[in-house]
């Protein structure tokens, strides 16, 4: 599936290049938080507060409430989301040999998003006992299961003797967005209106729940799946020379892809749990950031992780200034961002992709 | 050395070799040759661990059954018949993922080294997916050498893999890539081929192993496997072996061979 590049030669040293725009990504990243501190439907400005702090000042009541319990959380959330998703898109095409695998386009997001939906309507008819033993978490580990089962599905119907078949891949990605969707639909009608109200924000995807109770849940899902999938640069960059080679290179090829597959799903199935179908993330950040740097996934990892968190930063400030007071569901901001890159990459690989 | 014993490879139910016995040792270029689907390359992904067996494959004198894939690296290197690659890595990007995997580690000249045994000196900044098939493969045996750069380490004899090595090369760089297999062998390294070109095979080999039909039709030094005979009946069309004039390398011409 090659990528074709411009230029006749590839920078020399391409890895510590990568690796100095860790420092970048993350000024980046500073810089995006802050401003979506600062931009809202609300009046309050991040200046004066933060003026206010350090003059030891009483913030007043509407400061204290926009602050701490609508942006900081939506911010962290944010920052965390976009950062899973794009690791996510990174791991999955690592782990399926293709730059167009991204948990959106190849359906794992609508499984786990159909596993959130599952849990919101059918969810009181599992036994209280459960119930009450899972609690809040029932949702995320609903999407998380989900997830987990589209996405070990997808690797067994699309990779056969070690390689992916693209056509098939994305095929299967079809399906199962059909099948969840068709799900979903039967599930309409035996929800109540609370369960209708929660089902649409699903499907468009959207940062405005965002709460501290929900990062306490999902957020420390995604950082753990985000730390372990940082250990698996040089397994990656192996499995992009086949399954084969990776394992005479010296790599647990079937350790390293259950792995990975769990990693996508935690990552992707707490994102969506929290957020909705945010797509496109997973696509566009790892693209941009190979024809920029370089594939060795050492330093797309982490640098997906920042610029995938600083990008859906900066989508959600748009979704919430560029119909204010009203705001976009940001699923449909990266959308407009994302599928033209998505059709770009299509352009480029035209007739080297097998399908 | 390599030492297979009692050999089982089942496919999709299908036996493809039973009980066979294959041994190789450091210092030899040991070719494994015979028709198409006579399980040649089977035989050579089972000692690569690529492949479910039964029976018992030894690489210095130790089971692989029990070692980790890691473990293995650092004694052995493969070539596979095709590689393909996921992402637009560049040549000497591709020759250290091989380098990591093995005991050379960090060592950064061992890539460049290992792009100038392959005729690839200039190379190292290209863009791999540009190249062609060829140089790719070439790219691809660099590589290999890169992981196990020290034929013997720690007086132990390190293993090089090639599944038909030269198959999609041109003459100049046929020899190219078997002069290195054969120094390799020399510098007290093992190498074991999956060779289709019975004349390279017989100008570089010390050892040759003919296969028919998932089984080891004759094996032994070159002159005592290249005989009509053994081709004969191994290929299913009448071979007739030469030998060179001055030094008795034994040669086959197609032109002398009746289907």
């Amino acid at each position: 599936m090659a990528l074709a590049i411009d230029a006749d030669l590839v920078p020399v040293d391409r890895l510590s290049r990568a690796r100095k725009l860790h420092l970048l990504l993350f000024g980046l990243l500073i810089f995006v938080s802050l401003g979506s501190l600062t931009t809202g439907a609300t009046g309050v400005a991040l200046m004066d507060v933060l003026w206010k702090l350090l003059q030891g000042q009483e913030l007043s009541q509407v400061e204290r409430i926009v602050l701490f319990d609508i942006r900081i959380p939506r911010l962290a959330m944010g920052l965390m989301v976009g950062a899973s998703l794009a690791v996510a898109g990174a791991v999955m095409q690592g782990l399926f040999r293709n730059p167009l695998a991204d948990p959106g386009i190849v359906g794992v997001s609508a499984g786990a998003g159909l596993g959130a939906i599952m849990s919101i309507v059918l969810g009181g008819l599992l036994p209280l006992a459960i119930l009450e033993s899972v609690g809040r978490h029932l949702t995320p580990i609903a999407a998380f299961c989900g997830g987990w089962v589209t996405t070990i599905l997808l690797y067994r119907v699309s990779t056969r003797h070690g390689r992916t078949s693209v056509a098939t891949m994305l095929l299967a990605g079809i399906a199962i967005g059909a099948l969840s969707g068709a799900a979903t639909g039967v599930l309409t009608y035996i929800a109540n209106d609370a369960q209708l109200r929660d089902m649409t924000f699903w499907g468009m995807g959207s940062l405005a729940g965002a709460s501290w109770g929900k990062l306490a849940v999902a957020g420390p899902i995604m950082l753990i799946s985000m730390g372990g999938v940082m250990f698996m640069g040089r397994g990656l960059n192996a499995l992009a020379l086949g399954e084969a080679t990776a394992h005479h290179i010296g790599i647990e090829v079937q350790k390293l892809k259950n792995l990975a597959i769990l990693a996508v799903a935690a990552s992707v199935g707490a994102a969506v749990a929290v957020s909705g179908g945010i797509g496109f993330v997973g696509i566009v950040v790892p693209h941009l950031l190979r024809l920029g740097t370089g594939p060795d996934h050492r330093a797309l990892l982490p640098n997906a992780a920042l610029l995938g968190a600083s990008l859906l930063v900066g989508a959600d400030m748009i979704a919430r200034v560029i119909i204010a007071p009203a705001e976009l569901p940001i699923g449909i901001v990266m959308a407009i961002l994302g599928a033209p890159v998505f059709l770009w990459i299509l352009l480029r690989q035209r007739g080297v992709v097998d399908l | 050395m390599i030492k297979a014993q009692h050999l089982n490879v089942k496919l999709s139910g299908k036996s493809i070799l039973s009980d066979l016995s294959f041994e190789a040792q450091p210092g030899h270029v040991t070719s494994i040759v015979g028709p198409n689907g006579s399980g040649k390359t089977t035989l050579l992904r089972a000692m690569t661990g690529d492949l479910a067996y039964t029976g018992r494959v030894e690489i210095n004198g130790r089971d692989m059954q029990g070692q980790k894939p890691w473990e293995l690296a650092t004694v052995r290197g493969v070539l596979p018949q095709a590689s393909a690659l996921a992402f637009p890595f560049s040549v000497v990007e591709v020759v250290n993922i091989g380098l990591q995997g093995g005991r050379s580690g960090q060592s950064s000249t061992v890539a460049s080294a290992a792009l100038s045994r392959v005729g690839l000196a200039g190379y190292a900044h290209r863009p791999y997916q540009e190249l062609s098939g060829g140089e790719q493969q070439r790219v691809q045996l660099a590589r290999v050498l890169a992981q196990i750069w020290h034929p013997v380490e720690d007086g132990e004899a390190r293993w090089l893999f090639l599944d038909e090595p030269v198959s999609a090369l041109d003459i100049s760089h046929q020899l190219q890539v078997m002069n290195i297999a054969r120094d390799f062998a020399d510098q007290g390294g093992g190498v074991v081929a999956v060779m289709h070109d019975l004349n390279l095979t017989a100008m570089f080999s010390d050892k040759m192993v003919l296969m028919a039909n998932g089984h080891i039709k004759a094996a032994g030094p070159v002159a005592e496997v290249l005989t009509n005979d053994h081709l004969s009946s191994a290929y299913g069309c009448s071979v007739a072996v030469n030998q060179t004039p001055n030094d008795p390398v034994p040669f086959i011409l197609p032109q002398a061979a009746v289907a």
